[in-house]
């Protein structure tokens, strides 16, 4: 073991590539910035020192600058993958290789997906090849109904993907959550509620971190009064069920640093969640697969509460998604949610190159009697903007902005169409290689010739 | 789909459910001989639904085939397909016309590999009916005993896929998982209302890792390839030994085996790599059956001149890739570069949502390969949905084209079905409309979804 690991580094440090931002300019493409409008024809995109300095179709080319020639193609800014496990995993059935999720650890949300990243992973590498720059990435939750804390990673060849580490932390709740919390939804709000307020009392107690709040005035309605120990108060509390890091960990959460993620489905376990902040008011929540949205859609934009849904969702698969429906995404946004679309990851693993499919498919739903789609605009900022601003990245992603990263990926025709793939991809102004596996097996058996060597030999 | 999922009840190609009940007895009381054998004891009782005379003017038609017809006319009457010519073809008094100009029409579309009904959504425990796994080699279990037809997906591969014809397959714990059953995508009360007239049976069966992870898994054989391969021998050679013996007494095992040997069910085979696909063959050759299809050969294209000297099927994802170990080498160039050494290609689902856009899939990877150099014509692709699963799973001679004197299943496209912004706009299964996109009514809601929540929804 030790010697293989020795071979390891010895490999990586011949196949580390050099990584030079490029200052560039492609000129008359069509162009989409991501930002929610429609294409442009015939426009510029200019990238110096890794950002994008200008896009659009009247800008102006400094002098001496590398110009591509992108006519007939389409250039965007890269696709953000929302809610993905991309660098925890070889092979999903592969369980040594899966960092995915800790059935049995000892801690919940303490976990953080970090160290555990791998830009060399094949998948990675896929995922870059089909326009996807940009991600955030979960860590599943197993051993509790916290999974812990995602990171917003780059998918650039080069050893270090993380963008910013502990970006927000996941909750499961729903029928899933309800199963790790002890077998009901009663139970795993309880687990949650408790989690919150020892957090907010540990945190309170290190006098490291402000944080806390004062609890509402909770009027019940009804003749039993809650017993003041079931609700939010300033006593000592004896019942510790948090270990210390995963207390910590919660810290920020409880006080709004950090987003809380929630992974439901169901109208009313939306309903649920859009409640707590009536306990803990300074929660950032983000709902994650909200199937059933369209049924809460203006109690979700009155929250101003984000959402990252499945796309194309549309069967029962579980009693909490008897309503699903692709026209999900659609009426939300027409009820002014945020959207973006993300956490593909299903019952066939995480397939991240359909996410500008599915994006297609959205938008082919306008023509559709009885169903709510959305513009191409709409549905690439969906794909590209939303999701960056839901991770924090904000105007730094997702866009073809001045001053944003100068992730461009130029794409062989409309990036949503089944028939377009990309053909140059940049991370931070550094072109991306496109030498994978995959690629590589491509070529060795574009033909099944061996009539002088075996095909071990063609490489 | 779900991002969190305590998956144990879908299989598809990843996970497997484990639990069952009984275990079928070998024999009965009765020496019922050969002849006495009723090899249809659950008969069809599905009759095509009333449908007027159609003639379907100035669309492309891709006739299944491998045609293209530009201002195209389809004519079809009592359930079958009359004519299919050019503009220049005279529609008959009687036929309601329907102007296609920038339409496309196709055959209804067929997936080969559907668990649809025996893995139903919801997809609870209570539902997990597609693999009898309690026993290595299962030949006598029937897929049409374990088929729910109030499964909502049917809807959806009908409304969504324009899927008009499908074969359930028992799932791939087993090396012998059962008998497949072919339907067509009708609603009905019970299966035998959706069986298709006269299709023959298929046999599930399943290479490598997961039979061998199953039965592993309880510490029984097979736990290993070789494993796999022992059983599976030393089960055809029983069976050829009771065949040999006169086939006396019931044996539900042997009679789908014998069924096999005898040329009259199909083989299906799960199997992903290259060279075990290559021992299969061997097998067959040493046993005296025939493998039909190779499904989720995604290392097809490794083989793809011995899987066409074999005359082999090869029935594959577009680009699903590295979820299991056998998956690993999986490229998008795989069904082009099986076209190109002119093998039998068919784009399969095995999947609830994909079967909803296997149009898509077909399309994504026409495109693969067409990058690759590789440039396969619209019409081409389409036949691998429509006329190759239909000669894979033996029914080629009534459907799978727009020919004269077969069942008028057919699609009419709001645009061409390799782009992602296309969308079936009505099907007809045997001359009868059964969904319109401009008709709210003209869409299955089945017993299941019957007031609840989102009920009769676009979707």
């Amino acid at each position: 073991m030790i010697a293989r690991l020795l071979i390891g580094a010895g490999l990586l440090a011949l196949s580390a590539a050099p990584t030079v931002a490029q200052d560039f300019a492609i000129t008359n493409a069509t162009v989409a910035t991501g930002d929610g409008s429609e294409p442009v024809q015939g426009a510029t995109v200019i990238v110096r020192g890794g950002r994008i300095v200008a896009a659009g179709a009247g800008a102006a080319i400094p002098a001496g600058m590398q110009v591509i020639d992108g006519t007939g193609k389409w250039v965007t800014p890269g696709l953000f993958l929302a809610m993905t496990s991309l660098g925890l995993l070889d092979a999903d059935g592969v369980g040594e290789s899966n960092d995915t999720a800790a059935r049995n650890s000892p801690f919940g949300a303490a976990l953080d997906v970090v160290p555990a990243l791998n830009p060399a992973s094949q998948h990675v590498r896929v995922a870059r090849d089909g326009g996807i720059t940009r991600a955030s990435v979960f860590p599943v939750p197993a051993s509790s109904i916290f999974g812990g804390q995602g990171a917003l990673v780059d998918l650039g060849a080069d050893g270090d993907m993380v963008v910013r580490p502990r970006a927000f932390q996941l909750v499961a709740l729903g029928e899933y959550g309800a199963r790790l919390a002890g077998g009901s939804r009663t139970s795993a709000h309880a687990v949650l509620r408790n989690a919150l307020r020892e957090a907010r009392q540990y945190g309170a107690d290190s006098r490291v971190i402000p944080g806390g709040s004062r609890p509402a005035t909770i009027s019940t309605g009804d003749d039993i009064p809650i017993d003041t120990r079931l609700v939010d108060t300033q006593a000592e509390r004896d019942d510790v069920l948090l270990t210390r890091f995963d207390a910590a960990a919660l810290v920020p959460v409880v006080n709004g640093q950090q987003p809380l993620y929630v992974a439901v489905e169901r109208e009313s376990d939306i309903r649920s969640v859009l409640a707590l902040r009536s306990e803990f008011p300074r929660l950032r929540l983000v709902l994650v697969g909200a199937s059933e949205g369209w049924r809460a859609a203006d109690e979700i934009a009155a929250a101003n509460v984000p959402v990252i849904a499945d796309p194309v969702d549309d069967l029962p698969s579980s009693f909490e998604q008897l309503a699903a429906t692709q026209s999900n995404v659609g009426r939300m946004v027409r009820a002014g949610v945020k959207v973006a679309l993300g956490g593909l990851a299903g019952t066939t693993g995480d397939q991240p190159r359909n996410l500008k499919q599915f994006a297609g498919n959205l938008v082919a739903l306008t023509k559709v009697p009885g169903a709510t789609g959305l513009s191409w605009g709409e549905a690439f900022a969906a794909i590209t903007s939303v999701p960056a601003e839901i991770s924090g990245l904000g105007s730094r992603a997702g866009v073809l902005a001045p001053g944003a990263a100068g992730d461009v990926v130029v794409w062989s025709g409309d990036p949503l169409e089944n028939a377009s793939a990309p053909e140059r991809v940049f991370i931070d102004g550094v072109e991306q290689p496109r030498d994978g596996h995959q690629k590589r097996l491509g070529d060795r058996y574009r033909d099944l010739d061996e009539s002088d060597l075996p095909k071990a030999y063609d490489w | 789909m779900n991002l969190l999922r305590l998956s144990v009840t879908t299989t598809c190609a990843l996970a497997l459910a484990a639990c069952a009940t009984t275990h079928s007895g070998e024999t009965d009381a009765s020496s019922a001989t050969a002849a006495a054998i009723d090899k249809n004891p659950y008969p069809s009782t599905y009759r095509p639904y009333p449908g007027a005379p159609m003639a379907l003017v100035g669309a492309t038609v891709f006739d299944g085939a491998g045609g293209q017809i530009e201002g195209g006319t389809v004519l079809f009457e009592g359930g079958k397909i009359v004519a299919v010519g050019g503009p220049d073809l005279a529609v008959p008094a009687g036929y309601t016309r329907i102007e296609g100009a920038g339409k496309f029409v196709t055959p209804g579309i067929i997936d080969i590999h559907s668990h649809l009904g025996d893995y139903p959504t919801p997809s609870v425990e209570a539902h997990s009916d597609g693999n009898e796994a309690t026993d290595p080699t299962t030949p006598e279990v029937w897929a049409e005993h374990s088929v729910w037809p109030q499964d909502p997906g049917f809807s959806r591969a009908l409304a969504n896929g324009g899927v008009t014809s499908l074969q359930i397959l028992p799932g791939s714990a087993n090396l012998m998982g059962g008998r497949s059953v072919t339907l067509k995508n009708v609603p009905a009360r019970t299966v035998q209302g959706m069986k298709f007239p006269g299709a023959p049976y298929g046999m599930k069966m399943a290479c490598g890792e997961n039979p061998k992870r199953v039965y592993g898994g309880k510490g029984r054989m097979p736990s290993t390839r070789m494993g796999n391969f022992a059983v599976n021998r030393q089960t055809w050679l029983d069976a050829k030994k009771w065949v040999a013996d006169g086939r006396k007494g019931r044996n539900l095992a042997n009679e789908t085996l014998a069924g096999v040997l005898d040329g009259e069910i199909l083989i299906q085979n799960h199997c992903y790599r290259a060279d075990e696909m290559a021992l299969v063959l061997d097998m067959a050759r040493e046993m005296g059956y025939k493998v039909t299809a190779f499904h989720h050969a995604v290392e097809s294209y490794k083989i793809a001149d011995l899987l066409k000297a074999n005359d082999v099927c090869s029935a594959v994802w577009a680009d699903w890739y590295g979820f299991k170990m056998e998956s690993y080498d999986g490229i998008p160039e795989n069904a082009a570069y099986l076209q190109n050494a002119g093998a039998c290609v068919v784009i399969h689902s095995d999947d609830e949502n994909g079967i909803q856009r296997l149009n898509q899939e077909a399309a994504k990877a026409q495109a693969a390969g067409r990058r690759a150099g590789i440039d396969i014509s619209d019409a081409q692709v389409v036949r691998w949905l429509t006329l190759n699963p239909a000669a894979a799973m033996g029914i080629d001679g009534v459907t799978g084209s727009l020919a004269p004197g077969k069942m008028a299943d057919v699609v009419l496209w709001n645009g061409n079905p390799l782009s992602v912004y296309s969308r079936p706009e009505k099907v007809w299964i045997d001359g009868a409309l059964m969904y319109d996109a401009n008709d709210l009514k003209r869409r299955p809601v089945s017993d299941f979804e019957l007031g609840q929540p989102g009920e009769g929804d676009v979707k």
